[in-house]
């Protein structure tokens, strides 16, 4: 099969020309996704904003099912293809296995999408994404679904397949990269994930279309979690990968040790079996050894392998940056950073928010008892947009500046704005995770259109904070909604306007090695195997920990305050 | 030997680790322990225990005793649709049934006893979200869960669905009194 190689000037990355190809769609069709998801998330947040409430209940249901489908399934999953065809061919100087079949699977991603878009503008959808049954959808919506699964699917095969032409075709030696390990890790756990997608909704399409008389709401909670909670695996170890590609290439920065960031990594996929658990704690229908045993034995070795992560990423940094002579104190490497680069800050404030926020409270709300005081509230979205939003997606967003010039051959346009959009982004997503946390704190459900609870038969009135939390909600959602606009408007400018980059040289062979002094092959000489200290990171670890510990208690001693159950 | 690059190593997996990164996984690997025996230390000392006491059942078995209940216990109705206001017997049985969209009936607890309370949905997935205390358990149709539950302090107590059950999902409240 004849394809061409292009060695990009500015990084000495090569890409595959259909590889090249498919990243760029891939990427598109996933901004594409994150501005529609983005329009519902204004529709959402104005209407829960109290002294807003934009939208009649039967708008919010719709575009919240539409904001939950476009963002978490659409712009994910079509960005993480791209990355998975960057940490094979890419990263791998080979070519793409199947071409052909990887537009395929992209297709059906790409219809899959429309169809379950389809679905629910039209109105007899809104069941939110998760589609609890006996609620049931019209029939498009899961076959949308079950489209879009099938090709992601495919590419992840098509990633298998490159690893294997890679080998085979000894365009590197030894080992595979870490990125590209942690891209196997997110592409396992996708089959994975995937394949207990089909098991639940085939059959629940089957029911939507009276073949079927009835699902188990229990069973189907379970099944579905399974796709639900391990697809949280995949992005966790997509935007990790994404943390270590990126100190790479800012810092030319190696894993503090290649044993224990790949060991960390392995415990993702040996231990998400049933994370999903976590999802069903203050559910009937399981018994509390079978949550105690799958939300410990099973979630806190993955949370494990995310706190090692969360150490050896700035750990790498740090080292990196002592090399380089930033040696005083205990934060110069830190303070000496990239802060005006948007690859690094949005990288670090992924980092910080997705250990801080949504790490933490991820595990609070995954302990078996403590669940009951946060369960369907509020929380538990403000817990996701911390690890989803401000982890995830603000990664995604920072790799794109670096793939933007080197994919897309484009200069990002308006450097200044290009200097804020994380922080903007990054930080106003983090207090409006904590805020809608607070609200979740004080009892707030989540997916509810009226904290006024106008034509119940009865009266509730939440707390004067609870209000507060949800007008700062809105403001705060508003202000990330803005954050998030920016970035769509640099990159589709930059692809539009941006000034053309030279796009280097086209050969018919691989090259097997980047140019010496680029930044994919820089960083190789650098190392050695010597152990450099790394007492700042060590500070911002136990600084974690400290704060994990003290929460932790803290919401044991409000159990301990509420009626008492057995 | 960068983290896009193969290991320039290529025994990596015999370079030794440093001591900082063992600290912090031993320290990491403690912590989860903790959180692994709080649980079960939970489940033996801790007084809030979501109760596993759950039946098989259907919407028409279930309402048939929630009707029973009610017929036998009622002590007054309140409110334009005359929802009954149901004394639940000092640590007996109660039931709370979730459907399209309301709670019924309103329960009568007293400060300090304890009650069963059976909960179900007769239809789709709802969520019993106990307000001001914030007590949140799903509520499944099929599923009879009996919950045992003391409460601790008198008032007037507001049961928000917090399971989103449909367009008139925000109306759905229910009360319950703790004298
Ligand atoms: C850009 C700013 C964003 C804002 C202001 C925002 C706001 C919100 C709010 C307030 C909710 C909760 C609504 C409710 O339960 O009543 C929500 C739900 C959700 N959001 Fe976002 N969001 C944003 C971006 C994102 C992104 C980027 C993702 C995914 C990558 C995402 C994924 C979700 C999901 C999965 C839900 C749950 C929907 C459901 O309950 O079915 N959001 N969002
Ligand atoms: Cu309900
Ligand atoms: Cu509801």
């Amino acid at each position: 099969m004849a394809t061409t190689y292009r060695t990009c000037p500015r990084t000495g990355l090569q890409f595959d020309t259909e590889a090249e190809k498919l990243m760029r769609w891939n990427a598109v069709a996933g901004v594409l996704a994150l501005l529609v998801g983005g329009i519902m998330a204004l529709g959402v947040i104005l209407t829960r904003w109290p002294a807003i409430k934009l939208l009649p209940p039967d708008w919010f249901y719709l575009v919240l099912t539409a904001h939950g489908v476009d963002m978490l399934l659409v712009w994910i999953i079509f960005f993480e293809m791209a990355v998975l065809y960057f940490a094979s061919s890419t990263l791998l100087r080979c070519r793409l296995a199947t071409p052909k079949i990887a537009w395929l699977g992209f297709w059906l991603m790409a219809i899959g999408a429309v169809i379950g878009n389809y679905a629910v503008l039209a109105g007899e959808s809104s069941v939110m994404f998760t589609s609890y049954v006996p609620m049931q959808a019209s029939p498009w919506f899961y076959l949308g679904l079950i489209l879009f699964a099938v090709g992601a699917l495919i590419g992840c095969f098509v990633f298998l397949g490159t690893l294997v032409v890679a080998k085979k075709e000894r365009t590197y030696e030894g080992s595979i990269p870490l990125v590209t390990f942690g891209a196997l890790t997110a592409c396992i756990i996708a089959v994975f994930t995937i394949l207990t997608g089909a098991g639940i909704l085939v059959p629940t399409l089957f029911w939507s279309m009276g073949l079927i008389k009835e699902i188990d709401p229990q069973l189907y909670r379970m099944v579905w979690w399974g796709l639900g909670h391990s697809s949280q695996q995949i992005n966790v170890s997509a935007h990790v990968s994404i943390w270590y590609l990126i100190a790479a290439v800012v810092f030319g920065a190696k894993p503090l040790s290649e044993k224990v960031s790949r060991f960390a990594f392995f415990l993702y996929i040996l231990f998400l079996q049933l994370a999903s658990a976590h999802h069903l704690l203050s559910d009937p229908g399981m018994s509390a050894e079978w949550k105690v045993l799958n939300t410990s034995y099973f979630m806190y070795f993955a949370v494990l392998a995310s706190m090692i992560h969360g150490f050896t990423v700035p750990g790498a940094i740090e080292a990196a940056q002592r090399k380089k002579g930033y040696t005083n104190g205990l934060f110069e490497w830190l303070r000496k950073a990239p802060w005006g680069n948007p690859i690094f800050s949005g990288m670090f404030l992924s980092l910080v928010n997705f250990g801080f926020l949504g790490g933490i409270s991820g595990v609070v709300l995954g302990t078996e008892q403590l669940n009951m005081l946060m369960h369907n509230t509020f929380y538990v979205p403000g817990h996701f947009h911390a690890t989803v939003v401000s982890g995830t997606t603000l990664a995604f967003m920072a790799v794109t500046y670096l793939l933007v010039p080197t994919l897309f051959k484009r200069e990002m346009i308006s450097p200044g704005l290009c200097k804020i959009q994380p922080y903007l982004f990054g930080l106003s997503m983090a207090v409006l995770t904590l805020v809608m946390m607070g609200a979740g704190t004080l009892g707030v459900s989540r997916r509810h259109w009226d904290m006024a609870f106008s034509g119940a038969p009865f009266q509730y009135e939440w707390p004067g904070a609870a209000h507060l939390m949800m007008s700062l909600t809105g403001i705060f959602g508003v202000l990330a909604i803005i954050g998030g606009a920016l970035w769509i408007w640099l990159v589709v400018g930059s692809l539009l306007w941006g000034k053309k980059l030279d796009e280097g040289k086209l050969s018919d062979k691989p090259v097997p090695h980047a140019p010496l002094d680029s930044v994919a092959a820089s960083a190789s000489h650098t190392g050695s195997a010597e152990h450099v200290a790394v007492p700042g990171t060590v500070v911002l670890a136990m600084l974690l920990l400290v704060s994990f510990v003290l929460y932790y208690f803290v919401n044991w001693k409000y159990l301990s305050e509420v009626w008492a159950l057995s | 030997m960068s983290a896009i690059l193969p290991p320039a190593d290529r025994l990596w997996w015999k370079q030794s680790i440093d001591k900082t990164e063992w600290m912090w996984i031993f320290l990491a690997f403690t912590w989860a322990m903790i959180m692994f025996f709080m649980m079960i230390y939970w489940h033996i000392n801790g007084k809030q225990n979501l109760s596993n006491e759950v039946y098989k059942t259907t919407p028409e078995a279930f309402a048939a005793k929630a009707e029973k209940f009610i017929a036998a216990n009622t002590v007054r109705t309140e409110t334009e649709q005359n929802i009954p206001v149901v004394k639940v017997p000092e640590g007996g049985d109660g039931y709370l049934v979730a459907s399209l969209w309301k709670w019924s009936p309103i329960l009568e607890l007293e400060k300090g006893k304890t009650y069963k309370i059976h909960l179900s949905s007769m239809d789709y997935q709802h969520g019993f979200s106990l307000q001001p205390v914030n007590i949140n358990i799903q509520v499944l149709p099929g599923y009879e869960h009996v919950v045992k539950m003391t409460p601790t302090q008198s008032g007037t107590y507001a049961i928000v669905c917090n399971e989103y059950c449909g367009i008139g999902h925000h109306t759905m409240l229910g009360r319950i009194y703790v004298k």
